[in-house]
């Protein structure tokens, strides 16, 4: 087989879907790219509107290059990829896409033969009381605001939970501030330093990447930005918006007033794409989460789909990029393209070569295994359905739900419009402190279509009415 | 010879836990009758939980009548029986028609179940459109049974499920069933090594999975599977009570209290033996019906979908009844997308098949044998087939 004759479609143009394509281009292949975002670029190298006029350098700081050179990648290959942007993939069943067009609101089905999920993450969410006051912001959702509409979250900004993303953002908004007279009150880090110490061994494998991470927080530090670690949010204040931040090191409460607060837990793979699948999953510890399978090359357990980036474990840019790489070489082997498999080598040993680094991530910034035990029972945890840790509790007790798919149907927790994509890691922690059982165990939340909510009335657009024999009389 | 783990006798042992493996669970405990209800899953994970949640007598056939009259019996005592009140509410279940024709097929259909006092009123014209300003302008009538309606399928039938255990039955989730027996006089139901059940009296509930089990008993019938597709929007404005269906089928909804559309219509697709969910192109027809339906829906939003697995004979009706072939079994599968209202009356009546033999309620429209032409044929092949083992 040649390449021309596959038909491969990538998912996502963040640098894994972005290097999947330049790759597959490179073998003659003409790959459909469909991208919910604007502009290429993916989470990190998010691109603002066309109009905004600020620099890379401004924009991303020490990642401009490496910007640059992936949206320059991806505007060259503009005449060899169909791209299609705005374009939300909604729903997905073997050989078939169900895509709706942002802009024109209208809905068609993309046909693949070969597919490529580098669908990216989000925030991973452990709400605090208080987190639904207008004013609360995940961390990333921060950085959104300031990259893509160059505005900040509020005037006097906390920044909260635990992974790099909190010093970098911290960082950004502190940069940020000195023009715009934006002020950090407080990094607040659920993270010993002692965690820090322990995790340099595994960082020091990537010295260039730690170097960063140490710089920020040193910068933070020198510009008299008050950094606490280990400590445990009690809860954010306000009537109508934040107005301030309770914190517990342990022995008393402090409390730091504030007019935002950016927060947030690491990240989590967006994975209801390969669910709709129908991709095998199994529970990953070190992501402390249900992903689904996929080998050294990113190839699931369907024939035909391959997965790269944070969609499949969040291993962060680099690895995404070598990782989307990997998967289109396999994707062109596997159907009898000849492809370069010392370079295949070279990728999969780059990818190995992270772990350790990522492992130590985690030693630094450990997920707070015991957030469950101090979320007290009014705490909302799904706020589409309003439906609190006690009720959740109260579920377990008092009808022995005891895995994910069930208690959401008996508490409605993740049936609102994220559809458990927000509340699913925090609702499975308090299963699994409520039942006692370890985490792994609890279950996850069955993806159902659509991925995320889909207009009625566009749908019907594009597809002629008829009648459909009813199965149920209902 | 390896061990069963864990022996149990009892007086009836029922596979399948959803509303009706449940109900009937529960009605026999009420009896006094002890009782083991395996499930290979979760009680009320498949049909009895992801249906609909349509509860309506309108529309059935009239053999279903007097199951269905008893069943609204007991959805009434809903909250004092199972100990939730599962949403259900007697909302009104209105049956659109869209023209003369409908509303003279929903005129004879009152007429004809008028000895079953469902209380239907056949409304159109202005009392339409002052009733239901929401309602779309294909709608030229209808007809609405003020005390059928709606109730949440994920409460009520696991909640079935948990009332029995409360009252003394063994529920064993998580077992399915892997092999019967019978010797004559006792069946014996294994979950691979971990359980034997012994009873006198099987009931068979195992839903669209149901047909394996009564062909092992000589009586192979044509069951087969269907998904409805179903649909929920993001919470809207509360703006409507009553559960809609349409004459001549094609779409059905309701809004329920926290303000979401439920829709169902049109056919899934299967993912595996186990499992479905709705297609595309169900999605996109519910689309075009609804929002003809209902033009508030016009900017609403889709936020999940999903189907389930129903098992279907071809007349639309259950076997429910006792089998032809086997002292003790008993069947109640089949119910064709119908079943969640008669569900709990379903319980009852198996619940008296099991203990006396035979239901007040009158089930002959049910009878197995409608499948089986010659009753004494499949006795004898059933006894050959054992005795070739
Ligand atoms: C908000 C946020 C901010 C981050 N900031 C930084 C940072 O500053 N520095 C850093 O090192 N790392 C950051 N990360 C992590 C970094 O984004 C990732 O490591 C990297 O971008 C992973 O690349 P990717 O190609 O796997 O996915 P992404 O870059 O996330 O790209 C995925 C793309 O897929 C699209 N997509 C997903 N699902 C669908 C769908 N169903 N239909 C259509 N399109 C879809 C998304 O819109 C997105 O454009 C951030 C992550 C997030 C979530
Ligand atoms: C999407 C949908 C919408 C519907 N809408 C409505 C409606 O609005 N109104 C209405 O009245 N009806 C409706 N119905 C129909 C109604 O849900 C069913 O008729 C009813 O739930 C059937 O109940 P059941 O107990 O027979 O089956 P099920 O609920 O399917 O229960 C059978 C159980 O048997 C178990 N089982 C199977 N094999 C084994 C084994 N070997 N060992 C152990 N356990 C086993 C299964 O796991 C299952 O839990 C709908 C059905 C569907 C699918």
């Amino acid at each position: 087989m040649t390449a021309p004759t596959l038909q491969p479609v990538i998912v996502g143009a963040g640098p894994a879907g972005i290097r999947a394509a330049q790759t597959l281009v490179a073998h003659g292949a003409r790959p459909t790219v469909i991208d919910e975002a604007a502009r290429g670029g993916g989470q990190i190298y998010r691109r603002p509107p066309a109009h905004f006029a600020r620099s890379p350098q401004t924009l991303y700081g020490t990642e401009a290059s490496r910007a640059t050179a992936l949206h320059s990648t991806l505007d060259g290959l503009a005449a060899h990829i169909d791209y299609q942007p705005n374009s939300l993939v909604w729903n997905a069943q073997a050989g078939l896409l169900d895509v709706l067009h942002g802009p024109t609101q209208t809905t068609r089905t993309v046909r693949y033969g070969q597919l490529i999920v580098a669908s990216g993450a989000t925030d991973r969410v452990l709400p605090v009381p208080g987190w639904t006051l207008p004013g609360v912001y995940t961390l990333g959702g921060a950085q959104v605001a300031l990259k893509f509409q160059g505005c900040t979250i509020g005037r006097n900004v906390v920044l909260m939970g635990t992974g790099p993303l909190l010093y970098l953002v911290a960082y950004q908004y502190a940069k940020a501030g000195a023009k715009a007279g934006v002020k950090v009150a407080a990094v607040l880090d659920t993270a010993r330093f002692a965690d820090q110490l322990a995790a340099l061994p595994g960082m020091l494998t990537q010295p260039a990447v730690l170097a960063k991470g140490l710089y920020y927080v040193g910068w933070l530090r020198a510009h008299g930005v008050a950094v606490h670690t280990g400590v445990r949010p009690v809860r954010v204040e306000g009537d109508t918006r934040v107005n301030a931040v309770v914190w517990s090191d342990g022995q008393a409460e402090h409390t730091v007033p504030c007019d935002a607060v950016g927060f947030g837990y690491a990240l989590r793979s967006e994975t209801q794409l390969a669910d709709l699948l129908g991709c095998r999953f199994a529970w990953a510890p070190m992501h402390r989460a249900h992903l689904p399978e996929r080998d050294s090359a990113g190839r699931t357990s369907l024939a035909g789909v391959y997965l790269a980036g944070d969609g499949a474990g969040i291993m962060g840019a680099d690895a995404a990029e070598w990782a989307g790489e990997r998967a289109a070489l396999a994707l062109l082997a596997d159907h009898g393209v000849k492809v370069d498999a010392a370079r295949a080598a070279e990728l999969e040993r780059k990818l190995t070569k992270l772990t350790p680094f990522r492992q130590g991530l985690e030693r630094a910034f450990p997920f707070p295994t015991d957030w469950a035990a101090h979320a007290p029972d009014a705490l909302v945890v799904c706020r589409c359905e309003n439906i609190t840790a006690g009720e959740l509790r109260a579920c377990t007790r008092d009808a022995g739900a005891d895995e994910m798919n069930r208690i959401k149907a008996l508490t409605r927790v993740g049936m609102g419009r994220c559809q458990g994509r927000m509340c699913g890691v925090a609702a499975a922690e308090i299963l699994a402190q409520a039942t006692g059982k370890p985490i792994d165990q609890v279950g996850r939340l069955r993806g159902q279509a659509p991925i995320k909510p889909i207009p009625i009335h566009l749908q019907a657009q594009a597809t002629a009415a008829h009648d459909t024999p009813a199965e149920a009389t209902a | 010879m390896t061990t069963t783990t864990r022996v149990i006798d009892t007086d009836v042992a029922i596979v399948g836990g959803g509303i009706m493996g449940a109900s009937a669970a529960l009605a026999l405990r009420r009896k006094g009758v002890d009782v083991v209800l395996l499930e290979r899953d979760l009680c009320g994970s498949r049909s009895s939980g992801v249906n609909y949640g349509g509860v309506r007598r309108q529309g059935r056939p009239v053999s279903q009548l007097p199951l269905a009259q008893r069943a609204h019996q007991v959805w009434a005592n809903l909250p004092a029986l199972i100990g939730t009140d599962g949403e259900y509410q007697r909302s009104g279940h209105f049956k659109i028609g869209r023209s003369e024709a409908d509303m003279a097929t929903l005129e004879a259909y009152a007429n004809l179940s008028r000895d079953f006092d469902l209380g239907i009123q056949l409304i159109s014209g202005t009392t339409l459109r002052e009733r239901c300003p929401w309602l779309g302008g294909r709608a030229v009538g209808g007809s609405l049974c003020p005390d059928d309606g709606q109730a949440n399928p994920r409460l009520v039938s696991p909640a079935f499920a948990l009332a029995a255990r409360r009252a003394g039955a063994q529920i064993l989730e998580r077992t399915p069933m892997t092999s019967v027996e019978h010797d004559g006089k006792l069946f014996t139901v294994r979950s691979g090594n971990a359980v034997a059940v012994r009873a006198p009296v099987l009931i068979n509930c195992a839903g669209a999975w149901a047909g394996a089990l009564a062909a092992q008993f000589g009586e192979a019938v044509p069951l087969h599977s269907g998904h409805p597709a179903m649909a929920v929007t993001e919470p809207l404005p509360f703006f409507m009570h009553w559960s809609l269906g349409v004459e001549g089928g094609g779409i059905y909804c309701r809004q329920v209290a926290r303000g979401n559309l439920i829709l169902g219509g049109g056919a899934g697709v299967a993912l595996d033996a186990d499992s479905a969910r709705s297609e595309r192109s169900a999605i996109a027809t519910l689309a075009v019906q609804a929002v003809e339906l209902l033009p508030a829906l016009k900017n609403a939003h889709f936020i999940r979908t999903w189907s389930g697995t129903e098992g279907y004979l071809p007349d639309r009706q259950p076997v429910l009844g006792k089998s032809r072939t086997t002292h003790g079994l008993v069947h109640g599968f089949g119910f064709a997308g119908a079943g969640f209202q008669i569900g709990p009356g379903v319980g009852e009546v198996l619940a008296e098949l099991a203990r006396d033999g035979r239901s007040t309620t009158p089930i002959e429209a049910f009878a197995i044998e409608r499948f089986l032409p010659d009753p004494q044929a499949a006795v004898a092949e059933v006894t050959s087939t054992a005795a070739a083992h």
